[in-house]
Order: structure tokens, then sequence, then C-alpha cells
């Protein structure tokens, strides 16, 4: 689960991770408040403006039909207002959004952390996340901050730095000064950039997150070490004993199919093509999906409706799929080994009939337990459903329906 | 011969008495694995399905003589589980549980080092030996008796597999299906490796799908160890980047990881890669007939 950068922040803090400071707001006047207060906490007459969305890269995005950023520093209350307005409710566009671009529904208004004094400021890089080869997790980080780190990775690999943390004593203390001096810090923000990484792991850890990146990671004028953004993904398997974390959950930011889909246990993501599938097992279904291309369609979804295929799932699967007007055709691929396939082909046939108007080809394919019984059911239900047995036969019939 | 399991096992159920527990060993018992017991705490002292409950892992190897455990153990408590069975030295842990949170997995894989034990798993189908025992959720009847080897992330394209190679007039030794997980036991490269060191195995399939390293992994390790042949498919060919395909692990995070990455690498080490999953058992049984 992703979480937004103020969400992001705020749990940062409990941990005494510093991070930049700010007021999250979903109005323009509320902006203008938040700007007028944080002038008197910090006595800076800068602020920046932030939309709050999912996704990277929203300093070069514009809001759609507008030059305005999606970050953006102001230096009065007028300002920062007009920079909200221009904001909140528009659509913004980044490189990670795509063309759709996504709504801005809140913005963060932030501290100006590029104040003068007496040392010249830094942006680094750090993130936290599981490295799969090792079972351990790795702290990656680098002094190229503020960029696209993976544009870091490629042109300058020796510029980015890993430090593995051992699972049974956790992060050391040794591990924390070494990458503050690969950093190549050194008095005041040297000690604050050690207590930052010790804290900041104990976050990652005490989160359950999968992924926690601080870009840029940023020393201040005044030998300050801060989180000027942070980007954050839980583990979804640990949300159960994170009750709060669950509640962080913003499900505009999600494609509301997708979200229909839970509510029914279904496991579904929203593709482009013009073949929808319903397949029982998330191997099988991305199996389904590559052989859905090969035949000459492309996928319009993945959706793995797991081990209990029955008539409730299989139309709940079927009304998702069909919301979307490109789908041409739907191919029902059900590996029967404990669920037997004559019941799943019953659930066909009555969601089928439930539902009434479906104008697209089905192909259902049913292999396994009672897999004869289930082709003989369809085929007598008088319904405009052509079955299969082997896998091949499915990819063929496929075939036949998009060309 | 075959792998990891054979009618000699005896088998421990870990989270017996719950339904899946008991749902699933009954059929393993039908299949005609020799279950030994099981262990639920609170419960032990007891009998489940004509057969002893112990109330800690320790305590029914000592009295059962069990040198293989299953878990079905909900995701909260499933990785306390693998360390336990680990603690009273079992062998081989079989760990079904879906939805393990990734930071217990660290944790339970670094407890394993130095043990005697393997872990398959978890979020696996788990493992079965065509016609002796079956330590899994597999549909028996699917794993007809043969001489290929099934090594799969995947649990219902496992199941095609065997189908496949049957049907292909081949059958099946051992499949094992090592999970869907970020982290998990035993790696594609060894279940590859224990095939090749298998007298009764003549093939492996081998099946993988998007994200992580273990299949480049194992088709390196073949090129200079392989001496049967391996047909090799990768699920999400199709998958967009970013996106997490049901499995935890199913995930696009660089270039390296792609089906397409790890599809050249394998055709490179010299294993045959289909493109369609409905080829993989008529591909098997050209190479094994020439």
């Amino acid at each position: 689960m992703n979480l937004h950068e103020y969400q992001a922040k705020e749990l940062l803090k409990k941990y005494n991770v510093p991070v930049q400071e700010g007021i999250p707001v979903d109005r323009a006047d509320a902006a203008e408040e938040a700007y007028k207060n944080l002038k008197v906490q910090f006595g800076n007459n800068f602020a920046v403006v932030k939309a709050q969305i999912h996704a990277g890269g929203r300093g070069k995005g514009k809001i759609q039909g507008t030059e305005q950023r999606g970050v953006a520093v102001g230096k009065s209350a007028e300002e920062i207002k007009t920079i909200a307005s221009n904001i909140l409710g528009g659509t913004l566009v980044t490189i990670q959004t795509g063309a759709a671009g996504k709504v801005v529904n809140k913005v963060l208004v932030a501290q100006d952390v590029y104040y003068p004094g007496p040392n010249p400021v830094k942006e680094f890089y750090l993130s936290i996340l599981l490295d799969r080869s090792k079972g351990q997790n790795v702290i990656m980080y680098s002094t190229e901050g503020g960029m696209d780190i993976e544009e870091v990775a490629h042109n300058t690999p020796d510029k980015i730095f890993k430090e593995w943390v051992h699972p049974s004593g956790g992060l050391q203390p040794f591990q924390a000064r070494k990458i503050a001096f690969n950093l190549g810090l050194k008095g005041e923000a040297f000690k604050n950039c050690v207590k930052f990484v010790i804290n900041l792991y104990n976050a990652y850890v005490g989160l359950d997150c999968a992924m926690l990146e601080i870009n840029p990671l940023f020393k201040t004028a005044d030998e300050k070490i801060i989180a000027v953004d942070c980007k954050m993904n839980l583990d979804d398997n640990a949300l159960m004993r994170h009750p709060e974390l669950e509640a962080l959950r913003d499900i505009s930011e999600e494609d509301p199919t997708e979200v229909e889909a839970g509510k029914y246990n279904l496991n579904f993501v929203k593709l482009d093509g013009n073949v929808g599938c319903m397949v029982n097992g998330a191997g099988l279904a991305m199996a389904t999906m590559d052989m859905i291309k090969l035949s000459g369609g492309e996928p319009a979804n993945f959706l793995d409706v797991g081990g209990t295929a029955n008539a409730t799932t299989v139309e709940a699967g079927f009304r998702i799929i069909l919301k979307d007007p490109k789908v041409k055709a739907i191919l029902i691929n059900i590996f029967g080994g404990i669920v037997r396939c004559d019941r799943v082909a019953q659930g066909v046939i009555d969601a089928y009939k439930s539902i009434g108007n479906i104008t697209v080809p089905i192909i259902v394919r049913l292999q396994g337990t009672n897999a004869e019984e289930a082709k003989k059911l369809i085929e007598e239900s008088g319904l405009k459903v052509q079955s299969a047995i082997l896998l091949s036969e499915a990819a063929a019939l496929v075939n036949k329906a998009v060309a | 011969m075959s792998i990891l399991v054979n009618k000699q096992s005896k088998i421990l159920v870990q989270g017996f008495t719950g339904t899946e527990g008991t749902f699933h060993a009954t059929q393993m018992i039908e299949y005609g694995t020799n279950v030994v017991g099981g262990v639920t705490p609170n419960k032990g002292g007891t009998l489940h399905l004509d057969r002893p409950v112990f109330n800690t892992v320790a305590e029914a190897v000592k009295e059962t003589g069990a040198n293989v455990s299953i878990i079905f153990v909900p995701p909260a408590f499933a990785s306390d589980a693998i360390m336990e069975a680990a603690n009273a030295g079992i062998e081989l842990v079989v760990c079904i549980t879906e939805g393990i949170p990734v930071q217990d997995m660290v944790k339970a894989k670094l407890y394993l080092q130095g043990t005697k034990t393997r872990l398959i798993g978890p979020n696996c189908p788990g493992v079965i030996t065509a016609g002796e025992c079956k330590v899994g959720i597999m549909p028996g009847f699917v794993f007809k008796k043969g001489k290929i080897g099934i090594v799969s992330k995947s649990g219902t394209l496992t199941y095609e597999a065997s189908d496949q190679v049957a049907k292909a007039g081949l059958g099946v030794s051992t499949a094992v299906g090592i999970g869907g997980d970020p982290i998990i036991g035993t790696t594609t490269r060894e279940a590859l490796e224990m095939f090749m060191n298998d007298p009764e195995t003549e093939g492996v399939v081998m099946i993988g799908e998007i994200g992580g390293g273990m299949e480049a992994e194992a088709a390196r390790w073949y090129k200079e160890n392989g001496k049967k042949p391996v047909v090799g498919f990768i699920a999400g060919q199709t998958a967009p980047p970013g996106r997490r395909m049901g499995h935890a692990g199913a995930i696009v995070g660089g270039a390296e990881d792609t089906a397409a990455a790890k599809m050249k690498i394998m055709q490179e080490c010299g294993i045959t890669v289909v493109s369609s999953p409905a080829d993989i058992g008529v591909t098997m049984a050209k190479i094994i007939k020439k």
C-alpha cells in the first residue's frame, strides 16, 4: 500500500526522523492559513506547495491544460493561495502518472528548507528496501540526491552505495557512521545523519515498510539532516498488525474497478487490451494473459479468482470485466483441482443468465476434476458460450474471437 | 528415488485441527501419504482424523519420528511455526500459508541457516512425489507417475504443466511448488540441482514468473552443471511494470526481472524456453523422444 508524502512524514516524525515540516490542506484559503502559520513558526517568507498524489515526478509535472507545476515555491500568502488554487482539483500529469494524470485532492504547504546559513546546503539520496536474493534489508544511498536514482545507477553506478543489515542484530551504529562518512559529512551534520539513519531504519522495520525512499535527503545550511520528500510503501501482508496504517489508505488513488474487485476478494489489475480473462491462480492468470497476446489479442486485465471459484465470484468477475467497453471477448480459464469443474461451469451458466445481456463471446476452458461433465453442461445450456478443455484449444478460440 | 519426499516420509501437520489443515490432511491421507499426527497448541492429547494431536512440534517428533512437516497456520503465526519445526529437527518444512509479512520471513530465513532444515514455500502448493507422497494442496490425480521433474513458483500452473506432461505420455517424478513470495526457503536453482542428481528424473520443467532473480540464477547454474533437458516457461510476459500480479513477489522492479530478460538468459544457458504455456508438455515430449 502506498502512502502520500504528508502521511509518510507524520509517521516518520513519530520515530524522531526530522522532516521538512508542512501542513496538508484541501482548500486554497486553508493553504493561505497554513502559509501564515509556517511563517510564524520558521520566520521565513518562502514556502512550497506540493501536490499530494501517489506518483513521482511532481516537480517537473504540470497540471493539465496549464503551466502550473506540481511543486512550486511562493513567497507571500497571496502567491501560495494562487498556486494552491491552481493545483487543487486539477489533474497532474507526470512522467509516472501516464497521459491520463491524477486528480489532486490535497496539497502539502511546506517550509522552505533552502534558507541561508553558515554552510552550503546539500542533497543526497537514501532508500531502504528488501534485497530478495540475500533475504536481507539493504540501505541504498548516494551523494547524488534530488534526481532520478535509476539514471544515477545506470550512468554512474560507482556513486551508489549499499549497506546490508543483518536480520539478527539490526542496523549497527558503525554502519550508520559509514553511511554518513560516505556522504562526505562532518561535525554536526555527521552526528545528525547517524541519528537520522538509525531512526529511519527503526521506522522502516516498525511500520513494516516494503520500501522507504528519501529523495532528497537534505543537509540544511545550519547542518540539520532532514527528509524533504518521502515515498513510503507498506507491506500489505503486515497491515493486519497495523490497523491504524490501513486507515491511511486513499481509495481515490486506486482504479475504481480494482477497488470493487477487492470487495469480492478478487485479485484484479486493470490493463489496456481487448480480451478479458478470469483465472484461478496468479501464475496461471499471468500465463493466460501471455497466451491471449500470442493468440493475437491483448489482455484487458489480470484476474485471479482464487481457489474457490463459484457462481458469486464468477458473476462479480463478469460484471467487473464487462465494465470495460474495449473488451471484445472473455476467456475463463480454470484448472479444477480441489474445486470441481462442473460446479464452476454451473456458476458460469448461472452468472450468465443472471446478467442477461452479455454480447461479447465467452470462451470457457475448464480442465481437471470433472472437466468432461463441465463441457457437457455448457454445451447443453444453449448459451453462446464456447468451451475448450486443452489450453491450446482455448488459444485457438481466442484467436478466432479477435480476428 | 524422486526428490524431497517418498513413501518413507513421515508427515506432521502444523495447524492440524483448523479448517484448512483438516481438509487437506484428509486429502493427503486419501492419497496414501503417511500422516503420523499433527500439532495444535492446547489440543495435545486428543485424536484428530484418527491421528494423535500434540501441543508442540518437539513432542510430536519425539513420539512419532516425523521428519517432514506441512504448515497450515494463519499468516501472523506462520513464521513462528517454521522456526518451531526447525528447532525440533524436522528435515523438510513445507509452508502453504499465503500472506506472511516479509520482515517475518527475513527472520525465519536467518533462523534456518545452519540448521539441517530445508524450507519449501511459503505461499506454495507443496511437494508431491507421484503415486507415493503428497505434502501439499494440489489435486493428486493430475500427477501421473513418470520421469519429469517440475519446479514452479505457481500452483495452478504446476497442475497445468503436470497435466500436459501426462497427456504427452511422460508423467511426473516429483513436482515442487517453491512459492510466489519475495523470500522463500528453496530456490529454483536448488530444486533444479536436486532433480539433476535424481536418477529417476530424466527431464525438468522449470516454471518461473516476473520478479526477482531466481530463474536467472538457476539458468546460470544449469549452463555449468546441467546434464538433463530443461523446458522453461516464464509467466508475466504481458504484465505491466511496477504492478503486483497476485503473488507478493510477482512484480517487475527493473530491466533484469522482466519475463523477456529471464527468457533470454535461460535460452542462452541451454534451456528450451516456450513462450506459450500451452506448449510445455509437447515440447518436453519432443526433446525426450529424440
